[in-house]
């Protein structure tokens, strides 16, 4: 398609044509009869697009969506600062729990060789599927067909 | 140090205000385009509203200078994309009215005629790629001017002009299906 009639034809819609600009568009319109018909038939989808708009939702919803957006803010602070309390004493907790699991004279050796061989396992177990989580999903290939 | 206590929780006070003013004058256009994109009232809500959250997060990085609506647009238009990526088998609404404030009584072949144009519309803008889509409601239906749109697509004015041209052709070809 011919880039000056887009142009012409764009500055047409917008009201913008200086008078040389109208009178090149003018000729150009009415010496190609193909530019002529894109011509209306672009009037045409304008006029259909004039008549329509966007649904506008009730008042209540515009009155609510500030509050709606201060609350979610709020509440990312409140889960920012319960995750960092957690991590705090959930960490604090484990160290005291392995502390006094090695500190322990009383449990037989035996156990504490199980005890320590299941948390190495349940570690390693974490390990993997957070790493499946993370890193094997962003080079899925496959990811956006449809199982 | 209680002075910095109280002079940070001015600032973030003074921050948060001037962002509810910005969310407020913005977010009726916010909506308006998301839902355009998106085709349904409670996803435009929701992606909106959580594009002025990272907004809010970002706003040290925001140039006052600048144009807000610009600036937000840019991660408005990034949330949105993602949403439709994710959401692939998202159900759409009949997101369109007619433009007229008063159904005329006077003439039902008219009214029926726009109901129909409505629902053609609707379907016909549905089966548009997701680019051309959004061309067509920042321009035809928020009224976006060239320069502006080419800011939020950082595009130039010459090929924003081009893209609407040929999104309205596409739209046209569309309707024209429906109607045969």
């Amino acid at each position: 398609m011919n880039e000056r009639f887009i142009i012409l034809l764009e500055k047409y819609f917008e009201n913008k044509l200086t008078d040389s600009e109208s009178q090149e568009f003018e000729t150009l319109i009415n010496s190609n009869a193909e530019l002529k018909q894109e011509f209306e038939e672009q009037n045409r989808i304008k006029e259909v697009l004039r008549k329509m708009k966007l649904k506008n939702p009730s008042r209540e919803v515009w009155d609510g969506y500030w509050l709606g957006i201060y609350n979610r803010i709020e509440r990312g602070i409140a889960w920012i600062a319960i995750s960092i309390g957690a991590i705090i004493f959930f960490g604090y907790a484990s160290i005291e729990a392995v502390n006094s699991f090695i500190n322990d004279t009383q449990s037989p050796l035996i156990a504490k060789v199980g005890i320590s061989i299941l948390f190495f396992g349940a570690l390693v177990l974490i390990f993997s599927l957070l790493r499946e989580k993370f890193f094997t999903s962003k080079h899925d290939k496959y990811k956006e067909v449809q199982r | 140090m209680r002075n910095n206590k109280v002079s940070a929780r001015t600032i973030s006070k003074k921050k948060t205000k001037e962002f509810e003013v910005l969310v407020k004058d913005n977010m009726k256009r916010a909506y308006f385009c998301a839902l355009g994109m998106l085709g349904s009232h409670d996803s435009a809500m929701d992606v909106s509203q959580e594009a002025f959250i990272r907004a809010y997060r970002n706003f040290n990085t925001y140039d006052t200078k600048r144009n807000f609506f610009t600036w937000y647009y840019k991660i408005l238009r990034n949330h949105c994309l993602n949403f439709i990526r994710d959401n692939k088998n998202r159900k759409e609404e009949f997101f369109f009215e007619s433009g007229k404030n008063e159904v005329s009584l006077n003439n039902p072949e008219q009214n029926l005629e726009e109901k129909e144009q409505l629902e053609m519309l609707h379907y016909a803008i549905n089966q548009l790629e997701t680019e051309d889509r959004e061309i067509i409601i920042l321009r035809e239906f928020e009224g976006y001017s060239y320069e502006e749109i080419s800011a939020m697509l950082n595009l130039p004015a010459g090929t924003v002009m081009s893209r609407l041209f040929y999104a309205r052709k596409k739209l046209a070809e569309k309707m024209k299906r429906l109607m045969e």
